[in-house]
């Protein structure tokens, strides 16, 4: 691209007022750039001006000094063109008044005992806007060498069935894989089943069965059963799947990264990238690496995972008084089995179950806790299996001890109705123990709703039992990724394959492999078809988004990816290591290899790289490190006493809105500070803060998303990976005799904008008492 | 190489409601490649998250996830934007609607460049229902910080002086007091309706007195007294004297499960409820605060969790029993209420400085019916219908429901929108 610059400069909304636009529009003319300026550059007269420059070919890469990227969007936006949006509004003229910075008359311009520090502020602005503009280029989509629109549906219950008739409805080609002999999971093996539709009253027969049938009118539809998935390969748009026989041991099985203490010597050094690949070949002795691909693997745009659950093992002390061994005492799944071959019979003896109670907390009266895994699953189980009981038996009592009863929603209807049926008693209340009295049960339990102690007879006794997700036990979707074969931090949620956000419930740390289902969440058949509906649509959209050579949510759209200069890479493996999506495989060397579907263009890769090889079309270190260089650092040949100058490095998705508001309430902070905004803080590679403070920049903050269990950070990892990185940089900075408090890291929500302006001020405050980076001025 | 350039686009969706749900099913499905338009009644679209501070358990702000969804619109070319915008009838079939969509005006244009000006001049006020009426704005206004569009709007009600003033203070042109309502045709594939819920009407349960005493307040209101953005800037007093509230009760199923009212369980109360427990505490370490119960419903790992760190709390009181009566205490502005303890049968009779009730939701469409083939329950509730497709329910509209299983319903429903068109 020959780019052909211009800065187009507004002067409404009060920037024309403020700031000394001639001024302005000297510093592209020293550089032979053309600026253009106008009183309302968003209105059509001014979006007309840019608009005819760009048809005559006069710009194809600009800069349009006006409102923050955020506003406008849809006014600024020009084919073909290179735009750099420099915020002089909320970034500049909205929050530092000309009260509080009074604008310099014609003599104290060319006195160094003033400065006009807003002015200072937007000449950096305009000249770190013209250098990006410079440095970066339009991006060109990625292809993949191949392309599969196929959908891979992991588990053959209820979700995988429902997640694959609602892909090939929409016209996809679906295989089901199922490791068991048949279709239907644990939807198949009930009696019946709650409701899933209005009036949501009365049980209803399976909709497995139906669901079953329904999969042979759809020839899109692939079914392999007494199947597994050994190892599934490559990425969106084209994994590359490996079936076996259920239980087979093949070479293409998934092999497992290292554990971490075999990545270290005797002595805790860690081991080069060629010893650890031969230990690694060891520990995965006989399987293929997970470069190595099968020559005979399917291909597959996406995977949706439905594995599903297992019933919770009840045992242990914390259960023993619950009468857990006893032989009338079983689980809701056991029970589950046994009403689905007739009537209700006990185990014991064959008798006749006509008195049933149902325990659904354990916890004595210390905790109102149902089972471990039980959400609200488990009391409408209860609801369900009590009407068994009265069902098989006219004079059958069925009793439910809970401690809170749990229907949300419209399934409270199902409660009601349960209600109606004076043979199924129900109360609040904490059991204390079941014992064996001859050929009886007893249950005894505490605070009840009758307001004194119950004592039942009971023929059974059926513990709520919770949904373990069989991700609990193994990784299951066997990803052959150099991070490993599951999905990574299981255990914050705890050993479910769920998403953390609230907002996005179908985002991992897997590109292109969605959960749905009791994996995820207990969830009900209800709550589990409508949420393969989900994976479904979120399967489709991201092998749309791979054929487009997009990425998906959260940069849904952005069309980089990441660029390797390998002649330069150290095979230090950080890259593979830190992403936080596991996009990067590295080889034997542990040189990385991209796999640009994976990736969701957060650059914590580029943050990561110690030797800075890694870049995107429109953001790279250079780029970024330019508008770094691009600030003025003043020293005391400009001014006598010289304004500070600080860098923040700030998340564009949380921190940088939270800045335009700051703006927008026109709150003021130090005019001293110059913003870069960043896609994610894990991209900041520490080599800007060290170029900063190596120029002469008295300070350096990060500001990012909140980070820990309760991540807000839309990349997972990257605020927290910062943080590290900052920490770290100690060393460094000692090296060139400085502060470590010279750089500082900050967490901030979106919503926390009141509490910006006191960070960024406190900072200048303390920089200004630790005194003057002594490299000003070099 | 096989590279399908041609999106499978082979009509458009519409997705009535522009909250969290709508947005959740409008870019999905702009996402995968459809044409979406996105119609809300409101000037701004984020719906009912975006009068909340925190969503639970994870106690972040809802803006983070708006901001998100509102640079996906940004970037994304197939989906159109309209707001103050209601559908008035639709006919057709599936795959073949045509929608009738009423717009109000703004009195605002496409100039506006929320420079603010206007406000600034104007002087006549209204009740800003964005707090529920618990303070006024000014009648020309932004509906909000993080509105989307980011565009400010003219109520009907200004003075003829103000809007003189208004439109001479704006150096942009953008205020028009000649706009009229307008009736624009759509012709769409498929409809998604997710017009969402309304807190139920507090003042209808005439035993809990809101509306009668001062400090009775409903949970949408604590979200918005917590609020940096809501009529306190963040601070929880009392609306009668601003007083810091020591004693805080909460009663649960305001309005839910309850044949008189709602009988169905509105799903979020008591996690609501959970979370307004830590706004108290986060201003107030030792305010006592009481929450009265039928049943807790914190149901999953991750609700089962937060409950039980609030339970570690000596300050919150679980109470199961049911809130009967409630008066005001002379002089004081206090609450008195009775309830039964269940589990010990007793009456509790106890005074606190503010009462919150738990109030649930109602679909919108319950008291709002549009003219279009849709099903309902006895409660308002839409009632999808999948064999026939076309018009679908999403988050709230469907069923009560919170945040996270709304955008996985809302998720789906995009799927089904989709359906609609692929199979025509």
């Amino acid at each position: 691209m020959n780019k052909k610059y211009c800065v187009y400069i507004c002067t409404g909304c009060g920037i024309g007022d403020t700031l000394d636009i001639d001024a302005l529009g000297e510093i592209p003319d020293d550089e032979g750039v053309n600026c253009k300026t106008h009183p309302f550059l968003c209105g059509s007269e001014g979006v007309a001006m840019i608009q005819k420059d760009v048809d005559d070919g006069k710009v194809n890469a600009m800069v349009i000094g006006a409102c923050s990227k955020r506003a406008n969007f849809n006014v600024f936006n020009f084919n073909g063109c290179i735009i750099e949006r420099v915020n002089l509004r909320e970034g500049v003229v909205w929050p530092h008044s000309r009260e509080k910075y009074p604008a310099l008359t014609e003599e104290q311009k060319d006195d160094s005992a003033y400065c006009d520090r807003i002015q200072l502020k937007a000449a950096d602005y305009i000249k770190m806007g013209m250098i990006r503009v410079e440095k970066v280029s339009l991006p060109e989509p990625y292809k993949t060498e191949s392309f599969s629109r196929k959908i891979l549906v992991l588990g053959g219950g209820i979700t995988g069935i429902s997640a694959a008739l609602d892909a090939a409805k929409a016209g996809f080609e679906v295989t089901i894989v199922e490791k068991q002999g048949q279709l239907g999971g644990y939807a198949a093996q009930m009696r019946s089943q709650m409701p899933v539709e209005a009036p949501y009253e009365q049980l209803i027969p399976k909709l497995v069965d139906e669901k079953i049938t329904e999969l042979g009118q759809y020839p899109n539809i692939e079914v392999k059963t007494s199947i597994e998935v050994a190892r599934i390969a490559g990425q969106p748009g084209e994994f590359r799947v490996t079936f076996k026989k259920q239980g087979e041991k093949i070479p293409f099985d998934v092999p497992f990264p290292l554990p971490p203490e075999m990545l270290v010597d005797e002595k805790g050094k860690e081991l080069d990238a060629e010893a650890q690949h031969a230990k690694y070949l060891e520990y995965n002795k006989g399987k293929e690496d997970i470069l190595n691909f099968d020559p005979n693997a399917e291909l597959y745009g996406a995977v949706i995972l439905a594995a599903g659950w297992r019933p919770d093992n009840i045992t242990g002390d914390a259960y023993a008084h619950l009468g857990v061994g006893l032989p009338d005492v079983i689980t809701n799944d056991q029970f589950e089995k046994i009403a689905a071959k007739g009537k209700i019979l006990r185990p014991s003896d064959g008798k006749e179950a006509k008195s049933v109670v149902f325990i659904q907390s354990p916890g004595k009266d210390e905790d109102d806790a149902d089972f471990p895994y039980c959400g609200s699953v488990t009391s409408q189980v209860a609801l369900k299996q009590a009407k068994y009981v009265r069902n098989d038996y006219q004079d059958g009592k069925a009793y439910i001890i809970y401690q809170h009863m749990r229907t949300p929603g419209l399934q409270e209807n199902f409660y009601k109705s349960m209600q109606q049926d004076n043979g199924i008693f129900m109360s609040k209340g904490a059991v204390t123990s079941v014992t064996q009295s001859g050929s009886e049960l007893v249950v005894e339990a505490k605070n009840t709703l009758l307001g004194k102690d119950m004592n039942i007879k009971a023929d059974l006794v059926v513990l709520a039992a919770g949904m373990v997700p069989v991700t609990v036990d193994d990784p299951i979707i066997n990803l052959a990724y150099r991070q490993g074969p599951g999905f990574r931090d299981n255990a914050i949620f705890g050993g479910y394959a769920d998403s953390n956000y609230i907002c996005f419930p179908y985002e991992t740390q897997r590109t292109g492999v969605y959960a749905a289902g009791a994996i995820r969440r207990s969830m009900t058949i209800d709550e589990s078809i409508e949420d393969a509906s989900g994976a479904a649509l979120k399967a489709i959209q991201c092998i749309e988004s791979a054929n487009r050579g997009v990425a998906v949510h959260p940069r849904s759209g952005d069309m980089t990816f990441p660029d390797f200069f390998f002649q330069r890479c150290t095979q230090c493996k950080r890259c593979t290591v830190e992403c936080p999506f596991g996009a990067l495989d590295d080889d034997a060397k542990g040189t990385p290899k991209a796999n640009p579907t994976r990736c969701r263009r957060c650059g914590t890769c580029m943050g990561a790289c110690p030797e800075r090889i890694i870049s995107f079309a429109d953001y790279s270190i250079d780029s970024i490190g330019s508008q770094v260089k691009a600030i003025k650092v003043p020293s005391e040949d400009d001014y006598d006493e010289p304004p500070f100058r600080v860098l923040a490095l700030v998340c564009e998705n949380d921190a940088y809105p939270a800045l335009d508001m700051v703006g927008m309430n026109r709150i003021d902070y130090s005019p001293d500070v110059r913003i870069i905004p960043v896609r994610c803080l894990g991209s900041v590679n520490t080599i800007w803060i060290k170029d900063a403070l190596a120029q002469g920049m008295d300070g350096v903050i990060l500001i990012g998303c909140k980070h820990g269990d309760n991540y807000q950070c839309h990349f997972m990892k990257g605020s927290e990976l910062a943080e590290v990185r900052v920490k770290k940089i100690g060393d460094a900075l000692a090296s060139l005799a400085l502060e470590n408090e010279r750089v500082r890291f900050e967490e901030i929500a979106i919503d926390e904008y009141d509490k910006l302006p006191g960070i960024l001020s406190g900072f200048v405050e303390e920089l200004e008492a630790l005194g003057p980076n002594p490299f000003k001025g070099f | 190489m096989t590279i399908d350039k041609s999106a499978p686009a082979s009509g458009s969706i519409m997705v009535v409601g522009g909250g969290i749900s709508g947005l959740t099913t409008a870019l999905e499905a702009a996402e995968v490649g459809y044409e979406v338009l996105l119609i809300e009644k409101e000037p701004s679209l984020g719906g009912r998250v975006s009068q909340l501070k925190h969503y639970f358990p994870k106690l972040c702000p809802p803006t983070c996830g708006l901001e998100i969804n509102y640079k996906r619109i940004k970037d994304n070319p197939k989906i159109k934007v309209m707001t103050m915008a209601e559908v008035e009838k639709v006919e057709g079939t599936p795959g073949d609607y045509t929608v009738d969509v009423k717009i109000t005006p703004r009195y605002v244009n496409e100039n506006c460049t929320v420079c603010g000006e206007c406000a600034k001049v104007c002087e006549s006020e209204i009740s800003n229902e964005f707090n529920f009426g618990m303070n006024r704005r000014k009648a020309a206004y932004l509906p909000h910080n993080m509105a989307f569009p980011l565009r400010y709007v003219m109520a009907p009600s200004m003075s003829a002086d103000d809007r003189a003033k208004c439109k001479e203070a704006c150096k942009y042109d953008a205020v028009d007091f000649d706009m009229q309502p307008k009736n624009i045709v759509f012709k769409v594939g498929a409809i998604v309706w997710a017009t969402g819920w309304q807190p139920y009407d507090a003042a209808k349960i005439d035993n809990l007195g809101f509306g009668r005493y001062q400090n009775i307040v409903t949970n949408m209101m604590i979200e918005r007294l917590a609020s940096k953005n809501g009529p306190t800037e963040g601070k929880i007093v009392r609306p009668s004297d601003d007083k810091a509230p020591s004693t805080i009760a909460f009663v649960q199923c305001a309005g839910s499960r309850d044949e008189n009212h709602l009988p169905y369980c509105s799903y979020i109360c008591c996690m609501a409820s959970l979370k307004h427990a830590t706004y108290i505490r986060e201003q107030y370490p030792d305010a006592k605060i009481y929450i009265y119960y039928i049943d807790l419903r914190a149901p999953g790992r991750k609700y089962e969790s937060f409950y039980s760190k609030l339970k570690q709390d000596p300050n919150v009181f679980f109470v199961k029993g049911k809130v009967a009566e409630v008066d005001e205490e002379s002089g004081t502005g206090n609450i008195k209420l009775v309830a039964e303890d269940t589990i010990s049968g007793e009456k509790v009779r106890q005074t606190v400085d503010m009462l919150v009730l738990a109030t649930g939701m109602q679909p919108t469409l319950a008291s709002d019916k549009p003219k279009a083939d849709l099903k309902f329950n006895p409660d308002g509730f839409v009632i999808n219908d999948f064999k026939k497709g076309g018009m679908f329910a999403a988050g709230c509209a469907n069923k009560p429901a919170d945040v996270v299983s709304s955008n996985q319903n809302a998720t789906g429903m995009a799927l089904k929108a989709i359906q609609t068109l692929v199979r025509r």
